[in-house]
């Protein structure tokens, strides 16, 4: 294995392949300790208007500091590019957040990206100086023109946001991989470890997980479970698998039998 | 209250009464935002947070203030 193994995005590293998504958990403290414990380094935020009601509302960097954590802002709920590049101008005001999520969907059912919308706004933002981590669907076609127009980091689904099912397409996912040398992420779909697991021994640089720790029954625990099966895809990934065979092939020496 | 002295503004969807003349800076000291977390666009336009005291607000006017929540 190499010795210092990073996950590099627009030119900064991180240790850690895992990013973590802070919605949909039971509370900000339970939050902020799934995050501790998955390792991870940088976490999806969203903007929404401030509650000028309730003042005592906690806010979300009372208990994860940007400053030890990269925020990665995100558009989710944007549904063109118009909304994907208001929130995103506004993520940067909030604190010169450059590094971000681009997410925009074309559909209220699947949550697939609608991927003109999403390639117009990449190259728009691009053109502004953001570094565009783009959520899209897994045709190898789009993410060349993603990589094309400067996306900072190729991020296909893996199923429906959300839903939890694993990789679908893994030729998709694998022919992607071969054709970009932009940090692959999955998105959206991972529904346990090993679904983390197959996505690093497929070669992909990291995850991007939020509700299968968020809504998992003891949420801390699989976010530890994420961390190990996210490093365990990855040394695997590095160690090169074996070959697979049709017929056994015995560990122990035939020689000496007795 | 003299209602000449009042303009009706919006925030974040919310209809305020606030004085005439008075700036941005005065409505969010008295909604008591913490600047450091939030970002400010008034009419749709992304307002500079350093010159707030200058921005003068008018009847009408939209204003939203965001911060980051959590989300996936």
């Amino acid at each position: 294995m190499k010795k210092k193994d990073f996950l590099k995005i627009a030119n900064k590293k991180f240790q850690s392949r895992l990013i973590v998504g802070t919605g949909k958990y039971k509370s900000m403290i339970e939050c902020a300790k799934a995050i501790k414990i998955s390792g991870a380094e940088i976490v999806t935020v969203a903007v929404r208007r401030v509650n000028i009601v309730d003042k005592n509302k906690p806010l979300l960097m009372d208990y994860i500091d940007p400053k030890k954590i990269t925020y990665l802002p995100n558009t989710a709920g944007c549904f063109n590019s118009e909304e994907a590049l208001r929130t995103l101008r506004l993520a940067r005001e909030i604190g010169g957040w450059k590094l971000v999520k681009l997410e925009v969907l074309g559909d209220k059912k699947n949550l697939f990206p609608d991927m003109i919308e999403t390639l117009k706004s990449t190259e728009v933002l691009k053109r502004e100086g953001f570094e565009v981590m783009v959520y899209c669907n897994d045709d190898p076609l789009m993410a060349k023109r993603l990589e094309n127009a400067g996306a900072s980091a190729i991020m296909p689904l893996a199923a429906p946001i959300g839903s939890g099912l694993g990789i679908q397409n893994k030729l998709n996912i694998k022919i992607i991989r071969d054709q970009t040398k932009l940090p692959l992420i999955i998105d959206a779909g991972i529904g346990t470890a090993s679904d983390a697991s197959i996505a690093m021994e497929m070669g992909c640089d990291g995850v991007l997980i939020n509700t299968a720790i968020a809504k998992a029954k003891i949420p801390l625990q699989m976010a530890e479970a994420m961390k190990y099966a996210v490093i365990a895809g990855r040394k695997s990934f590095l160690s090169g698998r074996i070959k697979k065979n049709t017929y056994g092939n015995p560990s122990s020496p035939k020689k000496g039998i007795i | 209250m003299n209602i000449k002295n009042k303009i009706k503004i919006k925030v974040n969807g919310k209809k305020i009464i606030f004085d005439n003349n008075a700036s941005i800076e005065k409505l969010t000291k008295k909604l008591k935002i913490p600047l450091n977390k939030v970002a400010i666009e008034l009419n749709k336009k992304i307002l500079d947070k350093k010159k707030l005291k200058k921005i003068k607000l008018n009847n009408d006017d939209m204003i939203e203030i965001v911060h980051f929540i959590g989300g996936g």
